[in-house]
């Protein structure tokens, strides 16, 4: 504890001494993780099977950058939380445009596929 | 000074606990991380609001047309001899940019081992495969085109596909672009030992002072991960 806080407080001018081989590492795993991701389209993989995976490898490679590569690990709570939980304002942005999208497809499909049968069978239901 | 009372003070919190005590009172929020590291991360913050809005509105176009989307795995297809390999380039475009974050993070680690040849070498071989990827991306921008993919229009599917496609992958291309003239300029000052000579410039507050080229990395490191981004859901979707 004594030795974290010293050497926290020292960390702005020695910076981020870590092994080489950790980035090696680091490195290798995301080499495996885009030939899986790359393997996910080669197998023509289709369905929740094809999106779960590329979820999860894009996830798995984010994570590994962001946590070995730009150091996020060994940086103060204060700046992971300052940095990583504003952009799930854009998870919640990206669930509005989903539905918006859906209200949007629908619309389209009712009065612009060109179904003129369609679209008055539309209007004469709420009437 | 602030470092002078820092190591009177008893040990910082750590935890939750930490947060609030980093945040609490008219100080310093961030204790570890210099200015220009935290307005690094503070800019790269508002650039992921920059890429997460284009793939939003790229979700957006998809999801709400009546029209079939074109396959990216046939688009983005090579031919090698006879056998046609689905999203070939684009795969090669991956392990280039994964590799030129990997030569970075260790020329970062040589950086703070004030190991000025293997840094400036590293920075180069970075900036070479950054390069390298702008030109295979000029190459597809230049096949799509070939093949009459508009931002207003396409030969296989919804009109989106190339709206979407140019302004992501401009935009990326464009970080990266970027990306490569700063590294140029950060590894030929690591190269020339301005950060040894003591002089105090923008970049460099005192001798030895390496952070700018972890501060560089940061930024590289962005690109790349925004390329995961780009990766998973415009070209394997």
């Amino acid at each position: 504890m004594t030795h974290a806080a010293a050497s926290d407080t020292h960390a702005s001018h020695e910076g981020q001494a870590h092994p080489i081989r950790l980035y090696l590492t680091c490195w290798g795993f995301l080499f495996v993780l885009s030939a899986a991701s790359y393997m996910v389209d080669y197998a023509q993989l289709q369905g929740a099977l094809r999106w779960s995976l590329i979820l999860i490898f894009m996830v798995l490679k984010a994570g590994l950058i962001v946590a070995v590569f730009m150091h996020m690990a060994w940086e103060r709570l204060a700046l992971v939380y300052a940095i990583l939980l504003p952009p799930l304002a854009a998870l919640v942005f990206m669930g509005i445009m989903l539905a918006e999208s859906d209200y949007t497809l629908q619309s389209r499909t009712t009065y612009l596929s060109g179904d003129p049968d369609l679209a008055v069978a539309r209007e004469g239901g709420h009437e | 000074m602030t470092d002078a009372t820092a190591q009177r003070s008893p040990p910082r919190p750590n935890g939750l606990e930490g947060v609030a005590a980093d945040w609490a009172s008219d100080q310093r929020a961030f204790k570890t991380a210099s200015w220009g590291k935290a307005m690094m991360w503070i800019f790269l913050l508002s650039d992921t609001f920059v890429f997460a809005i284009f793939l939003i509105s790229y979700m957006s176009a998809r999801s709400s047309t009546e029209v079939e989307w074109p396959n990216a795995s046939e688009v983005f297809a090579l031919h090698v001899g006879q056998t046609e390999l689905p999203l070939l380039l684009i795969a090669i475009m991956t392990f280039v940019l994964i590799s030129s974050s990997g030569t970075m993070a260790m020329a970062v680690n040589f950086a703070y081992a004030r190991n000025r040849k293997r840094t400036a070498q590293l920075m180069f071989a970075t900036a070479a495969l950054g390069a390298l990827f702008v030109g295979m991306q000029a190459f597809e921008w230049t096949k799509l085109i070939s093949e009459g993919v508009r931002p207003w229009g396409n030969p296989w599917g919804a009109e989106q596909f190339g709206a979407t496609f140019f302004m992501i992958t401009g935009f990326h291309g464009t970080h990266v672009s970027f990306g490569v003239l700063f590294l140029l300029i950060v590894a030929n000052k690591v190269r020339k030992g301005e950060f040894d000579s003591g002089r105090r410039t923008w970049l460099c507050r005192e001798k030895g002072d390496y952070e700018a080229v972890e501060i560089m990395g940061l930024y590289w490191h962005f690109v790349d991960l925004v390329w995961v981004f780009i990766f998973a859901f415009f070209y394997l979707w």
